[in-house]
């Protein structure tokens, strides 16, 4: 579903990803780790359109139309959703709104009829229940004065309203309590179908031990590395990433 | 003083005519007021205070007065739908700066309450109007004040008495309706004694594709433990142009909420002075604008805390769009003996495009010791990352934009203390920026 080769992007003139190579099949589960600055927000941010960052290299082919042409808005109508590291506070702008200017959206794209507010509000429902939004939540502007775990879960809940073919998770697990992260963990496997995948961007293991992933990437001074099955993000945790630097010859 | 002499002349041609047709309390200002008009002449941008908008260059052209007092040939009840449904208002229409009492609203005002033709209730009750008539706009210090009080005839009364509590709120259409350029000089005065309640809803609305100029005096009593709401609606063309000087006294315990919403307009300039004379009087001033093309908007205002314990909220909001002008400024000014003031002043504007302007000028006077008095001024443009945030859930760029638009002015729409004319407004305000609206909602002829 998804194909990237040799991506190579830009912000503000620095070079961050030097070379990404990954395919992605419907029903996969990856996950990419590495150390900090390794390039694995700005793959994620590359790949939903940002407009900070600047691809001059390489290219990006998802269900065989190529992304790098697509608006923000278009890729999100295709089926790709960013769980965002960190959600923005919008305030004056109610959740409720929020989210019926996005699934309208998505339907108008699709050729489908706009959601009645009763239909809409029974959708809000059903699928607040999936990350135990509290309602409250839902009544305000968005993420304005949310907690962390609070924005997080907030994130999982507008990916259950968009479903998603390709979620990625921009570090899902950063800021969560335990309990939380069981939530927003579960929330994204009960999401999943055979003909969905995930991108999980971590740098811990403990949230792994929730989204098992089939395959892990390295990411490190902005290309893959290694990859492997899920043994080697055990292997991460245990012995950090000096062994895989070492590998590399540095 | 071109702009002058021509309204010079006409006054000395046509005082007696002036005169003829209106009452006498009405006239009684009317020489000192001239001779200071004579004596100020039309602000210019010369002066700090209306340093961004050049009333003089406005007077300039011809325009037609009624000063014979023509009836005109409109049953605005007509013309006009209800601007507010599902708010029942007590409607009372204005055409020009004639008082319409063809057909006065049905049900009855609680005893005592006066609401009618400025003219009319000074024949009635000349002592009433003696009493409170000019003593708040004071000509010797704005030549547009001094100009209206020359030539005003007619205008709106609004009486509540002593702790009667007006539930309905009153809603006052100003129409602007004329074959030729037309010129209008309104008064209202409002006088609310101790312990009276009301709402006052102003509604301007410009009919004929003609240039219009309007000036307008507002007075405003507010006495003890009264409690007063006065949102003016303006919903006007782009050849109109609106002078708008509101004066407010308030004494003691009195609570009074100006909302002053600027939706479509073509030039327009509000000078809002509140006084704060009593102990406990509590003052919330807001104000929002929506301009684009090459509209103006200017607020200029003034809050004077003379007495200790007073609390004073200021809240303004922009949204400048294309080549479009605002302007606010804002002055409070705390006396040596008003200690315990509180005072807030917000005004924040977003400059959609790089050639729209906004000038925005706190100004904060304080020269008592004890005091909390904060204020804050933003200029800025949409929030890039909550743009993008909205984009990759799917929503295009024009929404995207017009959400955050919508939120920005929200804050003002939500000091509105009338349900259903929040509703409206919401849903205005939407039109607006979605550019489906054009003049206003409300009139059949306007569409």
């Amino acid at each position: 579903m998804l194909e990237i080769k040799d991506l190579h992007a830009n912000i503000n003139g620095k070079e961050i990803l030097k070379g990404i190579n990954l395919t992605v099949k419907p029903g996969e589960v990856h996950a990419i780790m590495g150390p900090n600055g390794s390039g694995k927000s700005t793959l994620s941010s590359v790949l939903v359109g940002n407009p900070a960052f600047e691809v001059t290299k390489g290219n990006v082919t998802f269900y065989d139309k190529n992304l790098l042409e697509l608006s923000p808005e278009d890729r999100s109508h295709e089926g790709i959703f960013l769980s965002f590291q960190y959600p923005v506070e919008i305030p004056g702008v109610s959740m409720v709104n929020f989210m019926r200017a996005a699934v309208n959206e998505q339907r108008k794209y699709k050729g489908l009829p706009a959601l009645t507010a009763s239909e809409f509000l029974k959708l809000m429902r059903e699928k607040r229940e999936v990350v135990e939004l509290d309602n409250k939540l839902a009544n305000r502007s968005v993420n304005e004065g949310f907690s962390g775990g609070e924005k997080k879960r907030n994130e999982i809940f507008q990916m259950a309203m968009l479903e998603p073919r390709l979620s990625i998770l921009d570090e899902t697990d950063s800021g969560l309590d335990i309990d939380a992260l069981r939530i927003v963990a579960e929330g994204v496997n009960k999401l999943k179908t055979p003909e969905t995948s995930t991108i999980v961007i971590t740098h811990y293991q403990r949230l792994l031990d929730y989204i098992k992933p089939d395959i892990v990437h390295v990411l490190y001074k902005g290309r893959i590395v290694k990859t492997a099955g899920p043994e080697l993000a055990l292997e991460l945790e245990e012995k950090g990433y000096d062994w895989i630097k070492k590998e590399l010859g540095e | 003083m071109n702009a002058e002499q021509q309204y010079i002349d006409l006054f000395s041609q046509t005082e007696a005519m002036i005169c003829k047709h209106s009452s006498e309390a009405l006239n009684a200002p009317r020489a000192t007021a001239f001779a200071d008009f004579e004596r100020l002449g039309f602000p210019t941008r010369k002066m700090e205070k209306y340093k961004y908008t050049d009333v003089s260059k406005f007077f300039e052209p011809d325009f037609g007065l009624n000063l014979n007092r023509l009836n005109i040939p409109v049953n605005p009840y007509e013309v006009f739908k209800c601007d507010v449904p599902n708010m029942s208002t007590a409607l009372y229409f204005v055409v020009n700066d004639l008082f319409y009492n063809q057909a006065l609203p049905k049900g009855h005002l609680p005893e005592g309450v006066i609401i009618g033709s400025l003219n009319e209730v000074a024949e009635q009750h000349p002592d009433l109007i003696k009493k409170y008539y000019g003593k708040l706009a004071d000509t010797s210090k704005d030549g547009l004040t001094a100009f209206n009080t020359t030539f005003a005839q007619d205008g709106l009364l609004f009486y509540v008495p002593k702790n009667v509590v007006v539930d309905k709120p009153i809603q006052l259409v100003n129409i602007l309706r004329a074959d030729v350029d037309f010129m209008v000089n309104r008064r209202i005065l409002v006088i609310l004694e101790e312990g009276a309640q009301a709402r006052l809803l102003i509604c301007d609305h410009a009919m004929d594709n003609v240039n219009f100029l309007s000036t307008q005096v507002i007075e405003v009593f507010a006495g003890e433990n009264s409690t007063f709401d006065l949102y003016e609606l303006e919903e006007t063309h782009t050849s109109t142009v609106r002078f708008s000087n509101l004066y407010v006294k308030q004494c003691a315990n009195s609570n009074v909420l100006l909302n002053g919403m600027t939706l479509h307009n073509g030039t327009t300039r509000n000078t809002t002075e509140v006084q704060l004379v009593g102990e406990g009087a509590e003052i919330n001033l807001c104000g929002m604008a929506i301009a684009d093309k090459n509209q103006h908007v200017d607020n200029h205002t003034s809050i004077d805390h003379l007495v200790p314990n007073c609390s004073s909220k200021e809240l303004f909001k922009y949204v400048l769009d294309d080549q479009s002008v605002g302007a606010f400024a804002g002055l409070v000014l705390v006396r040596p003996d008003a200690q315990h003031t509180s005072s807030q002043q917000t005004n924040r504007n977003l400059c959609v495009t790089r050639d729209a302007r906004m000038y925005t000028q706190p100004q904060l006077e304080i020269y008592a010791d004890d005091v909390k008095c904060s204020h804050g001024a933003t200029v800025g443009q949409l929030d890039e990352n909550a743009l993008f945030y909205m984009r990759a859930r799917g929503i295009s760029e024009k929404e995207a934009r017009l959400l955050l638009m919508f939120a920005f002015v929200n804050e003002v729409i939500d000091t509105i203390r009338l349900d259903a004319l929040k509703d409206r407004l919401h849903l205005l305000v939407e039109k607006r920026f979605r550019g489906e609206l054009n003049k206003c909602q409300g009139c059949a002829i306007c569409k």
